[in-house]
């Protein structure tokens, strides 16, 4: 049906060389490498962040930085973490893999997919600038609340626009996601033949499109609000705060799902090839990835428990966020079941897809106790509701991107990585990311607030607990760095298969993977 | 979208993307400037602006130059076709937000501040009566006039109705290679998008000057400025599109059975349009 044809007529099979390459690429697979170095570079600028929370919080009193710095860091933490690093590494996997697991030229729409990705450092030069203005950094919370967020200093319009461009930016990456599944699959590949990483995304890049937009709307208002006399969450205009938080979180909820549906799709792709046996209920996952999709617009009330709502809302929301539960725990079965009887080996991308299953669970769990309407008065904003989120998004989310490095590292660099060192990452962010976030359980039950500097000195053990974990965990991440760039450099060279157990096409192709794949479509039986 | 090319077309490279970014942070760092009140603000903003829908024009005239090169097979014609559908998808819940906003006032906010929930009303405007149009509790003693339904809004929904039945006419021509029947009925499209506008324009201008209904008259002035708002940039980017489509339909640009940037610039049309009724229930009627 289809092949690939380049302007030029010269040796198209090797990149452009120089800057411009890197510029005005439409390569799937430079375009995917750019999304994974811009997320690394903000991973570790998002973390910086966090370790200076952890610092100021490792003893009770004001100790590092005046508790305004502290609350901007708390909310540029998130905001970076969530559009910066998670967001453009899943994007950037997705952009690198998903051509070559369906057996594509390129991505749909490369043009667009250029665009996509050179927003994000649009956008981020204008909310990084933020901390060097007036009035500092937005210091609100990463949720923007109004009428909190008004009080904001010049940073106020430049975060809207940032939000609206890393809108679009992700909008777009997303339609082009979206087209390329839907269009560009080789003959063969039906839809159900699809790896699950490559459903994961199709559902995704459908909530992306349904929800962005819908952000977008919601800084607008909030900008005509401060601006140009609009009432929309002002009561005395017969608008409503709380307004507010009903259409931010109706982004909210399903954004989480964005930072985790992809992860779902790469552990479903690692423990096969790691227990040597095929997915445990291919079928049952999709649905459930679609239930979740599904469920997650009609859960945005467990957010908002305390600010006031009628009792019917409360139960909704309750009873509608405690189903999500099902279909999340047919997927833990489902992988459980997949590696029962297997013959398992613990190569570094095995622990990490391991521990995310089963740190991911007591994330999920706690989100279970957050969903009971009643309790969740108790825990509400504090360190509780911290140690759940980060449960799911640092050993959820991020453990699956570091598990998906180290997967499919050798097929992108043509090396094995170090298996030692990538063992030293493993084991010391999986023990410091418990030392890190399980104590923030009991001090947030225990009732410490968060996004305060300071605290009562009954809290002073577990916090200094807490921190010792988080230096740790920050600087474990400096061997991953390591690995990648050792791995760049050279090392044992990788077969074309990589890993004995990996099936799907993209472990066909040579490694590392020629610069054009696919130029004529392979047959899928 | 020859049938003679079965390859897909990926461009080789693409340099508009890339030389936008500084006009987009140009343009969206100049407006934040302007709204600090920082006297660059305005001329970042138009550089950025300028930059921005150079950068525009450049990519569409590449994009247009190589259909017209039959780069495009059937299959990059369907990844345009998905592209644009998802991207009218995302314009939906855009327009949905600001909908949400109005459904939340009308439904909630307002009857609870009315009284229909006694702690708000208790602690906030003791026994005040709100009812729908109104500026809210604050501005009680503010004077305005909602926007009546039937003149101008039945005039312009009546006008837009129309306008994409010119639309679909135009398009029923073009598969029947009937190429002036396209120029008139595309022609007939824009000319009542443009009757629309000033139509919107002056419903503006009698809302400032007569009615007092302006964009700080409370919720009613809030949402009805902003949806119509936003609906008339659609229309207008709309309008834009349907006319470059009338100047690349009379240079000859499409044929009967390859016409994807009509048809494009239609979905969006139809788009606006069925936001248009939207409008005019909910702002206008109820
Ligand atoms: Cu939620």
């Amino acid at each position: 049906m289809s092949s690939t044809t380049h302007d030029a007529h010269h040796d198209h099979h090797a990149p452009p060389k120089g800057i411009t390459r890197w510029l005005f690429t439409t390569n799937h697979k430079d375009l995917g490498i750019l999304y994974m170095v811009f997320a690394l570079i903000m991973f570790f600028v998002g973390g910086a962040m966090a370790m200076i929370i952890r610092v100021e919080l490792f003893q009770p009193g004001l100790t590092l930085v005046d508790p305004h710095f502290f609350n901007q860091m708390t909310t540029m933490h998130a905001l970076v973490m969530i559009f910066g690093a998670l967001m453009p590494a899943f994007t950037g996997l997705a952009n690198w893999l998903i051509p070559v697991q369906i057996g594509a030229p390129d991505m749909a729409l490369p043009r667009i997919n250029n665009w996509a990705f050179w927003l994000l450092p649009a956008g981020f030069t204008l909310l990084l600038l933020t901390l060097f203005l007036p009035g500092g950094a937005p210091a609100g919370g990463w949720t923007m609340y109004p009428p909190l967020i008004l009080q904001l200093g010049d940073a106020f319009p430049f975060l809207i626009f940032a939000v609206h461009i890393l809108g679009i930016s992700s909008i777009m990456g997303s339609i082009n996601i979206a087209a390329t599944i839907l269009n560009m699959r080789a003959p063969g590949m039906t839809l159900m033949k699809m790896p699950l990483f490559v459903w994961a995304w199709l559902i995704t890049a459908f909530l992306i499109v349904a929800v962005m937009p819908v952000l977008a709307g919601a800084v607008t208002m909030l900008l005509t609000d401060q601006y140009f006399g609009t009432s929309f969450f002002n009561a005395a205009g017969g608008g409503d705060p709380v307004m507010f938080q009903h259409i931010f979180w109706f982004f909210g909820h399903p954004e989480v799902y964005i930072l985790i549906l992809p992860a779902f799709g790469i552990v479903s792709a690692i423990i096969p090839t790691f227990a040597r046996k095929p997915l445990f209920g291919y079928s049952s996952m999709v649905y459930a990835t679609a239930s979740i999709a599904f469920l997650s617009f009609i859960v945005w009330g467990h957010h908002m428990f305390s600010v006031g709502m009628p009792l019917a809302g409360q139960l909704f929301f309750m009873y509608a966020t405690m189903l999500v539960a099902v279909p999340t725990g047919v997927k833990i079965f489902n992988w459980m079941a997949t590696m029962w009887q297997g013959s398992m080996t613990f190569e570094t991308p095995m622990l990490f897809a391991i521990a995310f299953v089963i740190l991911f669970t007591i994330g999920g769990l706690s989100g279970v106790m957050l969903a009971l309407a009643p309790v969740d008065l108790q825990y509400h904003d504090t360190y509780f509701v911290v140690a759940h989120f980060h449960y799911v998004l640092v050993s959820g989310a991020i453990f699956s991107v570091f598990a998906a490095v180290y997967f499919w590292l050798p097929k992108w660099t043509g090396n094995m990585y170090d298996e030692r060192l990538g063992k030293w990452h493993f084991w010391l962010s999986t023990i410091s990311v418990n030392v890190l976030f399980f104590p923030q359980h009991f001090l947030g039950l225990a009732g410490m607030p968060r996004r305060i500097p300071d605290y009562a000195l009954q809290f002073a053990e577990f916090n200094m607990i807490s921190s010792i974990g988080g230096f740790v965990f920050g600087l474990s991440q400096l061997i991953f760095l390591w690995v990648i760039i050792k791995c760049v450099r050279g090392g044992e060279k990788a077969s074309d298969q990589v890993w004995e157990g990996a099936k799907g096409l993209e472990w066909t192709l040579p490694s590392p993977a020629p610069y054009h794949t696919f130029e004529r479509p392979p047959v899928v039986k | 979208m020859s049938q003679a090319n079965d390859v897909y077309y990926v461009p080789h490279e693409s340099r508009w993307p890339v030389y936008g970014i500084p006009g987009m942070v140009l343009l969206a760092g100049g407006f934040s400037i302007y709204l600090n009140g920082g006297s660059w603000g305005m001329p970042m903003m138009v550089i950025g602006a300028v930059i921005t829908l150079l950068m525009t024009v450049m990519w569409f005239r590449d994009v247009v130059n190589e259909s017209l090169a039959h780069k495009y097979n059937a299959q990059v014609d369907r990844s345009f076709r998905q592209g644009m559908a998802w991207f009218i998808f995302s314009e939906v819940m855009f327009f949905g937000a600001f909908f949400g906003a109005l459904f939340y006032a009308r439904v909630f906010s307002i009857p609870w501040l009315g009284g229909e929930d006694p702690a708000t009303s208790r602690f906030l405007w003791d026994s005040v009566v709100l009812s729908w149009p109104t500026a809210g509790p604050g501005f009680l003693d503010l004077e305005f006039q909602p926007m009546g339904a039937w003149a101008l809004p039945t005039i312009n929904t009546l006008i837009l109705l129309t306008s994409g039945v010119t639309l679909t006419i135009a398009h029923h021509a073009m598969k029947e290679n009937h190429r002036s029947k396209v120029i008139w009925g595309l022609a007939a499209t824009v000319l009542l998008g443009a009757i629309f506008m000033s139509v919107q324009s002056y419903e503006y201008v009698h809302a400032y000057q007569d009615l007092n209904l302006r964009m700080d008259t409370g919720i009613y002035g809030s949402t009805f400025f902003m949806l119509t708002g936003f609906h008339g940039v659609h229309v207008t980017i709309g309008a834009i599109a349907l006319f470059v489509i009338l100047i690349r339909v009379i240079k000859g640009h499409f044929t009967a059975d390859d016409h994807f940037g009509f048809e494009a610039a239609a979905w969006y049309w139809h788009f606006v349009d069925v936001v248009w009724l939207g409008l005019y229930v909910f702002v206008y009627l109820i």
